[in-house]
């Protein structure tokens, strides 16, 4: 492993433990939630991974399209498969969050079922990879459908929103009155750093092990040709 | 020769391969049916329930119909490997997906035909007032069905499973359609009758972006 990737590594894991102990430590305390709150840096965190990973594979999925270099495909498997974990994470941590906060664990709210359907279209992309043998085919068949996916997603958002929503509106950006405590945006901002970097050092191992594994099915393609050329030069000519 | 011309081919071809034996017609019918008659059974509805639960019921029978109606589209060119022929045809790919969804629009439509008077007289919901209106609602939610349904058709055709994997697809992707349709539906079964125009425009606009969607992207889908 080369130096450099060592060095920012770790750098990335003091990022990360800084980040949870700012969360926990440094963020003044909520007025009606409390301590539950705090689960919200990392809440937040995960959807900021997720949203950046599924439009790093839009932009893969195009590339493979119009280039159809292997690396584009490599890069849109792996990140829609690390925004499928921080898709998971999100949901799992607004659940436990949404239980205290809410009374509830879930509720069909815009934002709620947008990432549930989001992680539902994800899932069946991995799904569908799974069930097409042929590299070429796969990597187009399923770019369509990556695209598919992400065109739908802003539609799921908006139909949801027209339909109800509970969720608290957005308290960044949210217009006068819905603002932040300047230290919570520190630390959220922090938070969301980190786990973007989380997400992308989940990324780069885990588009080098695609990578691997195509090197790989070459290797045995290759290695398959040529054994069968060898058999059939040893086996003597039919005669005629 | 033009797209149109082309696409009207490709749907005689489907409308000719299907009426010789309307096999798919007659089992997606039926199977739309069972759906409707087993909802009865699970919710024993009365009158008035069953105009708030109705729309909802007529669209997930459309759905769950649309997304096993759809697999032999593509399916079915696999059995003599005639996709390659139509591949080979000179004409442009996004004829040959366009002709295909004109044929499933016209499948489904027929479907729904049987299907929305059946449930008007089961559910006891009288749909005269509305007839014209609800038949634009539908048409739209069906364009929008046959366009998506027939794009994931062509990606389903090259996997395995590939009957289970098709509603895997492409019901997720049809939520929007889904909520649209149902509302709108629903105002115009409420009373009095009203047509939430929000929903239809919405309508629209899905089978706007995925018809362009597909239309961009049909070469990869037909690519050997």
């Amino acid at each position: 492993m080369p130096k450099t990737r060592v060095l920012v590594q770790i750098l990335a894991l003091a990022l990360v433990f800084f980040a949870g102990y700012a969360a926990l430590f440094i963020a003044p305390d909520e007025r009606t939630m409390h301590e539950i709150q705090r689960i919200f840096y990392f809440h937040l965190g995960c959807w900021t991974a997720m949203f950046a990973a599924l439009t790093l594979a839009f932009a893969a999925n195009i590339g493979w399209l119009l280039q159809r270099k292997p690396h584009w495909d490599w890069l849109g498997v792996s990140s829609i498969e690390v925004g499928v974990v921080c898709c998971t994470a999100g949901l799992l941590t607004g659940i436990l969050w949404g239980k205290p906060a809410w009374g509830i664990w879930w509720t069909w709210d815009a934002r709620l079922t947008t990432c549930f359907v989001l992680w539902l279209l994800y899932v069946s992309y991995l799904i569908l990879r799974g069930l097409i043998e042929e590299p070429g085919r796969r990597a187009t068949l399923s770019a369509v459908f990556g695209i598919f996916a992400f065109l739908d997603a802003p539609l799921v958002y908006a139909s949801n929103r027209l339909w109800r929503t509970q969720h608290p509106a957005p308290v960044l950006f949210g217009g006068p009155n819905s603002g932040l405590d300047p230290i919570m945006v520190r630390v959220l901002m922090i938070s969301m750093l980190a786990m973007v970097i989380v997400m992308g050092m989940m990324l780069i191992e885990r588009y080098r092990l695609e990578r691997l594994r195509s090197e790989l099915d070459e290797l045995r393609v290759a290695y398959q040709t040529r054994s069968v050329r060898e058999s059939s030069a040893r086996s003597p000519a039919p005669r005629s | 020769m033009t797209t149109a011309r082309a696409a009207a081919l490709v749907l005689a071809k489907e409308l000719r391969l299907e009426f010789r034996t309307r096999e798919l017609l007659n089992a997606t019918i039926v199977f739309a049916l069972v759906v409707v008659v087993l909802f009865s059974f699970s919710f024993d509805p009365t009158s008035a329930e069953s105009r708030r639960l109705g729309p909802g019921l007529l669209w997930i029978a459309f759905l769950f119909s649309g997304s096993l109606m759809l697999h032999p589209s593509f399916g079915r060119e696999q059995v003599n490997q005639t996709l390659d022929a139509l591949r080979m045809a000179p004409i442009s790919s996004f004829a040959v997906l366009l002709g295909k969804m004109l044929a499933n629009f016209l499948f489904l439509s027929a479907a729904e035909l049987v299907l929305v008077p059946v449930f008007a007289v089961l559910y006891n919901v009288s749909l005269e007032a509305v007839v014209g209106r609800l038949a634009l609602v539908i048409a739209l939610g069906t364009v929008g069905l046959s366009v998506t349904g027939t794009v994931f058709s062509a990606i389903a055709a090259h996997a395995r499973m590939r009957e289970l994997l098709l509603p895997l697809l492409l019901l997720p992707i049809l939520t929007p359609l889904l909520i649209a349709a149902v509302e709108a539906t629903a105002s115009l079964l409420a009373l009095p009758p009203t047509l939430d125009r929000a929903w239809l425009a919405f309508l629209l606009g899905f089978d706007i972006v995925f018809l362009t969607a597909s239309w961009l992207l049909s070469d990869f889908l037909l690519e050997e």
